[in-house]
């Protein structure tokens, strides 16, 4: 029986209670269990215990060549699944050292986009959703639909797409793309107006987030709380603007920073970002160069024996690819940094001494993804 | 004085922003075409998917039931989960020579993940991606299919 109770049992409290708010809790967005520690309503201190859906992605990388470990990157973080195939493809294009048309830059920029932006959608559909507004999750998930249109037309599917391919892209875009693209931008700008008008201004919403969850500028930096969540706090710290890749250095947008450090802050970074990314997607849209979808790459792609990083910023915070090759077509150790994992490791520090309500709206702005956390 | 008047202001403001919320739900309320997006089982008849729509892996058969696969195997070298397995067969040709033909093409549909390197990968452009999304079965052994159909066999000139 011993084992099966593994409560950090350091010093209970005659007054303190333990609960589990999952692994099957709607507001922990997945199979995360946290253990939390109660006085009352106020919080203690909280445990998180992963690993319900750990799948072992990283050792399965190890068996995989490059092009096929891409499919498995989809499914770390399925909300940024377009962003962490770029990661893998700009590890092994700087590998070889070969040279990508401008074609597939803009493709993959404005893809990577699009994902930020429905993933803050969905985002914005479920912190509603926690703090009691379901209309917010009908009306995110509605405009949501239009992105996995446009992505179902061009790649195939709608949510894990493996599009990006070692030197390029697999297809080509459809030829409806620009036009459903320009559609949906023109939708969106009068749709999320109503986001404002719902969420953002709402009294309920204000007094529930506003100096809830406090996380300084100097622990959001110390977790290593990358992310819209580290920029709510002030941390700048968009890797598309200290090591842009792909098209980020030539378009012109800001890194959204709010300094409150609080609930509210997070959920304003996410919200601005979304224009922010629009603003990206206009600026290329017309002007994707004619060219080939993919360069030419080697049937069967070998990374020089080596140690190679590459970061991107995925939709939650820097995705970070560590890859240790030994001359193979397989890697030899693939190591993932995932944004969602350190993220939660800052959620006991904030949550202290809150009530249990507000730890859901913590949480939420946090966005954390479980399989992000478990890989 | 200043609570007082802040006490008030604050209910003013916070039953004003209930409003503007309402407003947006109450336009939607009464005009649902918006909200909307798609009602699936009731549009099924004249559903259609997009072209590139992953649905399953086919071989592509013409209307005189060839096909253009050779058996060589690269698609099963390429799958990431073990969902194909080719098994050739050897016959001798016109000409006397012994070929290579494919027997059965495998296609576990239940361990495919839709990454599209088999389709990609194919040098004879054999396979493609088929429209059908409504896989659900009772047994999980209808979900292993065999691709090349029975009585098909190579277009010629494809090798
Ligand atoms: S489908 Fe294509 S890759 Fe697979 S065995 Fe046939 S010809 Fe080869
Ligand atoms: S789509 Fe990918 S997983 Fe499915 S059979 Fe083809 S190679 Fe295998």
């Amino acid at each position: 029986m011993k084992e099966i109770i593994n409560l950090p049992v350091s010093k209970i409290d005659e007054e303190e209670y333990h609960i589990n708010m999952g692994p099957q809790h709607p507001s922990t967005h997945g199979v995360l269990r946290l253990v939390v520690s109660l006085q009352g309503e106020i919080v203690k201190n909280l445990k998180p215990h992963c690993g319900y859906i750990h799948r072992g992605i990283e050792k399965m990388c190890e068996k995989d060549t490059y092009p096929q470990i891409i499919h498995l990157t989809d499914r770390i973080d399925y909300l940024s699944s377009h962003i962490s195939n770029h990661a893998v493809c700009l590890l092994v294009e700087k590998a070889l050292e070969i040279e990508i048309p401008e074609r597939v830059q803009y493709i993959r920029t404005i893809m990577d986009e699009l994902t930020r932006i429905q993933s803050h959608q969905l985002w914005w559909s479920s912190f509603g959703m926690d703090l009691g507004g379901l209309t917010c999750f009908f009306y995110g998930l509605r405009d949501r639909e239009m992105i996995l249109d446009i992505w179902e037309e061009t790649t195939g599917s709608r949510f894990l797409q493996s599009y990006n391919c070692p030197g390029g892209v697999m297809q080509d875009i459809h030829p409806n793309f620009q036009k459903k693209v320009h559609a949906f931008l023109k939708t969106f700008k009068k749709k999320i107006k109503d986001y404002d008008r719902i969420l953002s201004g709402n009294v309920i919403f204000e007094n529930r987030s506003q100096g809830v969850g406090i996380l300084s500028k100097e622990d959001a930096i110390s977790y290593g709380v990358t992310g819209p969540s580290g920029r709510g706090s002030g941390w700048s710290c968009d890797v598309r603007k200290t090591e842009p890749y792909s098209m980020y250095s030539k378009v012109q947008f800001n890194e959204v920073l709010r300094y409150e450090c609080d609930t509210y802050s997070r959920y304003m970074v996410r919200m601005q970002e979304m224009h922010e990314s629009m603003n990206i997607i206009e600026q290329l849209i017309d002007n994707i160069p004619a060219g080939d979808h993919s360069a030419k790459m080697k049937a069967v792609i070998k990374l020089p024996a080596g140690e190679y990083f590459q970061q991107v910023e995925s939709a939650r915070g820097e995705l970070g690819l560590y890859v240790v090759s030994d001359g193979n077509k397989t890697p030899y150790r693939m190591k993932f940094r995932t944004p969602s994992f350190s993220n939660l490791s800052v959620l006991d520090h904030i949550s202290r001494d809150m009530k249990i309500a507000d730890l859901v709206a913590i949480g939420a702005s946090l966005d954390l993804v479980i399989p992000d956390i478990d890989r | 004085m200043n609570s007082f008047f802040k006490y008030f202001s604050d209910i003013f403001h916070g039953v004003k922003s209930l409003l503007i919320g309402m407003s947006v739900t109450g336009r939607y309320f009464f005009s649902p075409g918006q909200i909307v997006t798609q009602q699936y089982p009731e549009n099924r008849k004249n559903l259609q998917m997009f072209e590139r729509f992953k649905g399953e892996v086919i071989m592509l058969h013409d209307e005189n039931n060839l096909h253009r696969c050779n058996g060589c195997g690269i698609c099963e070298n390429n799958c990431p989960n073990g969902s194909i397995e080719v098994i050739p067969a050897r016959i001798t040709g016109e000409d006397g020579k012994s070929k290579r033909i494919i027997d059965k093409h495998i296609y576990h549909l239940g361990m495919c993940t839709f990454c599209g390197l088999c389709v990609k990968n194919c040098p004879s452009n054999a396979l493609g991606f088929g429209q059908e999304f409504e896989h659900a079965v009772f047994d999980r052994s209808k979900l292993t299919k065999v691709l090349n159909k029975t009585g098909s066999s190579i277009i010629k000139g494809v090798e």
